[in-house]
């Protein structure tokens, strides 16, 4: 087995390619927990977001001049070097603008596949049903809501226990033969929960589903190959692996990609159009329509050759390490409560707590005033944290620029909260 | 960590273990009541109260959430009892006013407010207004919900 890490010495010239990471925040040197919400972005990708401002602003997929022909190349090799970078072909990669709108994008299209099911690989209706987790993002929710209304299906949840954990049981069941479609999120983003991949999207073709990949917080941190996984479509965000905001990646296994209607129609999208209709582009352009976020394309692409040139394996060692030093120190913590897998079990970097007679946005606060960036709420997990009986969690997140100090800092500003609060006296 | 003694001043660390008038008013009893939520953090105020002619007689509420809105509340609770209508609203536009001015305060709200005063720190940390003025808001639909019945 390997362990390649991130070494000290790599760890400090990576720390030195993120201009945030050199800023003060009342008084501190900022300790960046928050990459879950979103990444710090390295000096290369903006860079490259610059260059490509000043050099090729054009239309892509229009026109015949120079520029726009090779706006168009780079355009379509970040789509190629996205893809392989998550193990799938480059025509199964749509551009989207952000996570939450590829999900979208599946649920619309796979309820406007119902108007014409002899293209549909999937029947929806009543009695059919669609199944996801009670850990669900709002994201990785709310379509499928969506979705059971607009067909008539039935939305099935698969249960947590008290610590917001849910295994392939659970999941087997609640997926049945009238189960068509199961989303779930590779993991959690607020119990840091690695899901079963394999043995869902085993349960799921056993019984005809699709599989809907919410990669959101795995496709940033760990390798990720999703023709392995085997899933039929997945979704991540640019704005969480150092890319810029505003794109999204939709990846649909060629052949669902083929057999589904797009969500959205208009330019670009289409190979002839009348007065009356139009035929569509196949995948990825079918789900492109309009005018796409060219810049930050190439900007996302920038963050992925700069994540492989870190190493995916060595950042995925290096925050498995960070998350069990998290579990592990803030086990030793009076009056914490950690959501997700506890101390010792597999966790990636990233720990929800809640703290004992304090609210979350006042444990936010006081990290706040040492320079500790956390996010605090409900981590748009409404559910999750109902089930779990908390109005709000705290939630520290790692990526492959922090640090094992600024870990300690977090435990350490942690372990300070309730004397601040007066609680537990 | 001064910036941060600014804002969780004493006695609203009081007032937030406090809770002064919660649970004070059941709903059959209320005149008005209003539900205020704070969806990005989850604070959440159920504010009711009676009046009696001109005057708010009592307040009650129920709620959870940061120390800032609960203190807020429990202020709230204390001091808006007795007050006129005209008062309480007096009150809520002066809790406005101090927490959108960024440092620049007003001798007269300050001290119209009493403890409520102790809140002039949480205009420097505008993720927080929102939390210190829940109670607030609730109670000022209260108040225009027995005024459209007058």
């Amino acid at each position: 087995m390997q362990h390649q890490t991130i070494a000290p010495e790599a760890l400090d010239r990576i720390r030195g390619d993120f201009p945030e990471l050199a800023e003060e925040v009342q008084g501190h040197p900022l300790a960046y927990l928050d990459t879950g919400a979103t990444a710090l972005r390295p000096t290369p990708v903006l860079d490259v977001e610059r260059s490509f401002g000043e050099t090729r602003t054009a239309a892509v997929h229009r026109g015949a001049h120079t520029l726009a022909a090779l706006a168009t190349v780079a355009y379509e090799d970040a789509r190629e070097r996205i893809a392989a970078f998550v193990g799938a072909d480059a025509d199964e990669v749509s551009w989207t603008q952000n996570a939450t709108d590829a999900l979208n994008m599946v649920s619309l299209s796979l309820a406007r596949a119902q108007r014409s099911p002899h293209e549909s690989l999937v029947d929806l209706g009543p009695g059919d049903v669609i199944v996801t987790t009670e850990a669900e993002h709002h994201a990785n929710l709310l379509p499928w809501q969506d979705l059971a209304a607009a067909t008539g299906a039935t939305l099935r949840v698969i249960p947590v226990d008290d610590d917001g954990v849910w295994t392939a049981d659970d999941a087997r069941a609640v997926i049945d033969e009238r189960t068509r479609v199961v989303a779930f999120a590779h993991v959690g983003n607020v119990t840091g929960l690695v899901a079963p991949v394999a043995e869902i999207v085993e349960a799921a073709r056993a019984v005809g589903a699709l599989t809907v990949l919410d990669a959101c917080q795995s496709a940033p941190h760990m390798p990720l190959d999703l023709h392995m996984l085997g899933v039929d479509a997945a979704a991540f965000s640019s704005h969480k692996m150092l890319g810029p905001g505003g794109v999204g990646v939709l990846y649909l296994r060629r052949e669902l990609g083929l057999a589904l209607p797009p969500a959205r129609t208009g330019g670009s999208m289409i190979t002839t159009v009348t007065l009356e209709g139009a035929e569509w582009m196949p995948p990825p352009q079918r789900f492109e329509a309009g005018t796409q976020a060219v810049t930050q394309v190439v900007g996302l692409a920038a963050a992925v050759d700069y994540l492989d040139a870190v190493g995916l394996e060595a950042i995925a060692a290096h925050e498995v390490a960070l998350g069990a030093r998290l579990a592990e120190g803030l086990a030793t913590i009076d009056g914490i409560r950690l959501i997700g897998p506890a101390a010792g079990r597999d966790r990636v970097g990233l720990a929800s707590i809640v703290v004992d007679g304090v609210h979350a946005h006042d444990v936010g606060q006081v990290l706040d005033a040492q320079g500790i960036a956390a996010r605090v709420g409900h981590h748009c997990a409404q559910p999750l944290h109902r089930r779990l009986g908390v109005a709000a969690t705290t939630r520290a997140s790692t990526y492959l620029y922090t640090t094992e100090a600024e870990v300690d800092r977090f435990l350490d500003a942690v372990s300070g909260v309730r004397a601040y609060f007066g609680v537990g006296r | 960590m001064s910036g941060l003694d600014d804002l969780y001043q004493q006695i609203i660390l009081d007032h937030a273990k406090a809770r002064h008038g919660e649970g004070a008013l059941d709903a059959e009893s209320a005149h008005a009541e209003r539900f205020e939520r704070n969806p990005t953090c989850g604070d959440e105020v159920r504010l009711r109260i009676t009046i009696d002619g001109a005057d708010v007689d009592r307040v009650g509420w129920e709620g959870q959430g940061c120390s800032i809105s609960q203190a807020s509340a429990s202020i709230l609770g204390q001091d808006v009892p007795g007050l006129t209508r005209a008062a309480a609203q007096d009150r809520v536009d002066a809790m406005r006013r101090m927490l959108r001015t960024r440092g620049e305060h007003d001798e007269a709200d300050l001290e119209l407010l009493g403890d409520a005063s102790a809140f002039e720190g949480v205009a420097k940390f505008p993720m927080r207004v929102k939390c210190a003025m829940l109670p607030w808001v609730a109670l000022e639909d209260t108040l225009r919900q027995v005024t459209a019945r007058d």
